[in-house]
């Protein structure tokens, strides 16, 4: 049985004047000690994903339908007591600033501490001990001095390793990491996400990684979902989807990067911009900055079917195979 | 003196350096030490004795690492910031210690481009007003007509269609944001451009636009550029030669080929490997032990070598100059000097 299994997830925001729709129908599986990457765009719905998964949206967001079964749970159904014993505990949260995760008039060691300890019947030195062995686990060097000091007197690098350790501290089953990496300098990232692998590798944790690197998705997951305007346009293995993907806007994601074109010459951009939320065009989202755009995807919205070894949702995804435009790759 | 300048680099750095005191009121800079008070001043060494060219139609790219002083050293160029030490000239003509009313023309000429496109657009000024401002300043004797259609010119060069000058900064995405900061930099037609992270806040497939632009604009305007960026993968495309620098100091400068394919500085290869690649999944990073010391008080030797897999007694005693290497490259470093680099891989 999957770990967290999401079925037709639709997220609402209710503003002023409209509700907008951020997730649509959104569904997903993760196998326990799966590594599945969320890729896409500012404004994709990456990081409310995360959050709903948590239920931790708040206003003036909501959960509009759809189930999230974790451990067989809804986690859209609980309690705030029974979720209070699932985040941090069963499922934790990794973000992209560590400065805003840490609260800074407190130590490392009573963050640790408190954690622990509101989870579990410990005494403070247990605790302390726990988080001991945790801080050695990611590498940082002379924990128990690491404990007495405050956030601000630890580097960028540092403090992210912190957080993997409270992250890992009740030994969570799922972890979900919205771009960890992306506020670190590049050495610094190779470390973190070597580290992060080896940790959801040798303690079968479950990772969710929501980033808009391909690179890092590339080299930490199996696993991909991309997302455009709030859906799932295209999923599979991580290295289909990187060596061969089906959908114009993964395509045209992957040949933007620069090393995808020789040094000097003009970059093949997608034109136009991702739609706000409340101006999500009729048919498919991308209708308008595709180049293989016909009646049909201006009006009718693309249900997601397998093709090959990717879950695609283009209505044109049988034309592109036969296109000469794929040609010019070779040439 | 024209065809002098004309036969020069365009723009040349000497011996650049730049300290910011941190301790800045007399009270501050006394301390307690052994039981007496003495008086003790510390400064960040942002930058050190940075030597550069660009010729003409060049990209230089300048990569490196948070707090390595690449951003420093695209604000001295700018006038934007004053050497403590050091040259700055351009065509000929030393730019650091002028007055600002000196200074004016080559404003004009030189021109820069932030990262954040969120800050560096007046939010109460329409686009229009944002973008004939400039015009105005450096050209006072235009007339109206003239100003308006250098504008409406420019804006259509950048792909920003001229009907929605009368909107504020607000409506539009980060992406139309930058293109628009790049249009104000191009109302006054400079020669050179100064780039801090121009795409490092965009989204990928609005960075391919951002970057496009600015290619075309090279082309077009002959522009020469000097672009500051962490991003490698947009140093391999964009740049024509690459400087490194490492805490403020320079490891390595070459030829944007020859830096990719054969990087020699130690800390050139460990960033090179460090860049997630997109089809290799087993990549081969090399890892740097322990994170970049503080820039301030530095100590003596080279600024890299407490990372350095290959640091030794010379290391930590005399700092590396640039050496000029058979490929042309400029590589500070004693390990490669001393040839020992491959030798000590293989042990």
């Amino acid at each position: 049985m999957s770990l967290l299994s999401v079925r037709d997830l639709t997220v609402k925001f209710a503003m002023r004047d409209q509700t907008v729709t951020a997730l649509n129908s959104i569904s997903f599986d993760l196998a326990k000690g799966e590594r599945l990457g969320i890729v896409g765009e500012s404004g994709a719905g990456k990081s409310i994903t995360g959050f709903s998964l948590m239920n931790l949206l708040s206003r003036p967001g909501y959960i509009d339908s759809g189930q999230i079964l974790f451990d067989g749970q809804d986690v859209v159904q609980m309690s705030e007591k029974a979720l209070r014993s699932v985040r941090g505990n069963r499922m934790a949260m990794i973000f992209q600033d560590p400065m805003v995760t840490l609260n800074p008039v407190l130590t490392i060691g009573q963050q640790m501490v408190e954690t622990l300890r509101a989870h579990r019947k410990l005494s403070v030195e247990e605790a302390r001990q726990i988080a001991i062995v945790k801080l050695r686990e990611v590498y940082i060097p002379s924990p128990e001095e690491r404990l007495e000091q405050y956030p601000h007197e630890l580097s960028g690098g540092m403090r992210q390793r912190i957080i993997i350790a409270i992250a890992l501290l009740l030994d969570p089953q799922l972890i979900i990491a919205d771009e960890p990496t992306t506020a670190l300098d590049v050495t610094i990232q190779a470390d973190i996400m070597e580290l992060m692998l080896e940790l959801c590798q040798s303690n079968q944790v479950g990772l969710i990684l929501i980033t808009h690197d391909l690179g890092v998705v590339s080299q930490m997951t199996e696993r991909t979902l991309v997302m455009y305007a709030g859906r799932i346009i295209e999923s599979g293995s991580t290295r289909s989807i990187i060596n061969d993907p089906q959908h114009p806007y993964t395509q045209g994601l992957i040949n933007a990067l620069p090393q995808q074109t020789l040094p000097g010459h003009q970059l093949r951009q997608i034109p136009g911009n991702m739609p706000t939320l409340a101006q999500v065009p009729p048919g498919c989202a991308f209708n308008p900055r595709c180049e293989f755009a016909t009646d049909t995807c201006r009006s009718q919205i693309p249900k997601i079917s397998q093709y090959g070894d990717v879950e695609v949702a283009c209505h044109e995804v049988h034309r592109l195979q036969t296109e000469p435009a794929r040609e010019e790759e070779q040439a | 003196m024209k065809d002098l300048s004309s036969a020069g680099p365009l723009l040349d750095i000497q011996n650049l350096e730049k300290k910011f005191d941190l301790d800045k009121g007399f009270l501050e800079t006394l301390k307690l030490r052994g039981g007496r008070l003495i008086r003790e001043t510390r400064a960040v060494h942002a930058v050190n004795n940075v030597t550069l060219d660009v010729h003409k139609g060049e990209a230089v790219c300048v990569v490196g690492e948070s707090g390595c002083g690449k951003s420093t050293v695209a604000r001295m160029v700018a006038g934007l910031l004053a050497p403590t030490h050091g040259e700055i000239h351009y065509a000929g003509q030393r730019i650091d210690n002028l007055s600002r009313h000196a200074m004016r023309p080559l404003r004009k000429k030189i021109q820069m481009i932030f990262q954040n496109p969120y800050a560096s657009l007046n939010p109460r000024m329409t686009i229009l007003e944002a973008l004939e401002e400039p015009v105005r300043h450096h050209n006072p004797r235009y007339s109206n007509a003239e100003v308006r259609d250098r504008v409406a010119e420019v804006m259509r060069s950048v792909g920003v269609d001229p009907a929605w000058a009368k909107r504020y900064p607000h409506e539009f995405s980060g992406g139309q944001r930058q293109r628009i900061a790049i249009a104000r930099a191009l109302t006054v037609d400079p020669e050179f451009i100064v780039a801090d992270e121009p795409i490092s806040a965009l989204d990928v497939s609005i960075q391919a636009q951002v970057l496009n632009l600015m290619l075309e604009a090279k082309e077009s305007r002959g522009l020469t550029y000097l672009f500051i960026t962490h991003d490698l993968s947009v140093v391999e495309h964009f740049g024509t030669r690459v400087v490194v620098l490492y805490l403020g100091s320079i490891c390595e400068v070459a030829d944007t080929a020859t830096l990719f394919s054969n990087p020699k500085h130690p800390y050139t290869k460990a960033l090179l490997s460090a860049v997630p690649q997109l089809k290799d999944d087993r990549p081969n990073h090399i890892r740097l032990k322990g994170e970049i010391p503080t820039p301030i008080n530095l100590p003596k030797g080279c600024p890299f070598r407490s990372r350095c897999a290959f640091a030794n007694k010379r290391c930590d005693e005399e700092k590396p100059k640039t050496i000029q290497q058979p490929d042309g490259s400029l590589v500070a470093c004693h390990a490669v000097e001393e040839d020992r680099l491959d030798t000590a891989a293989s042990v």
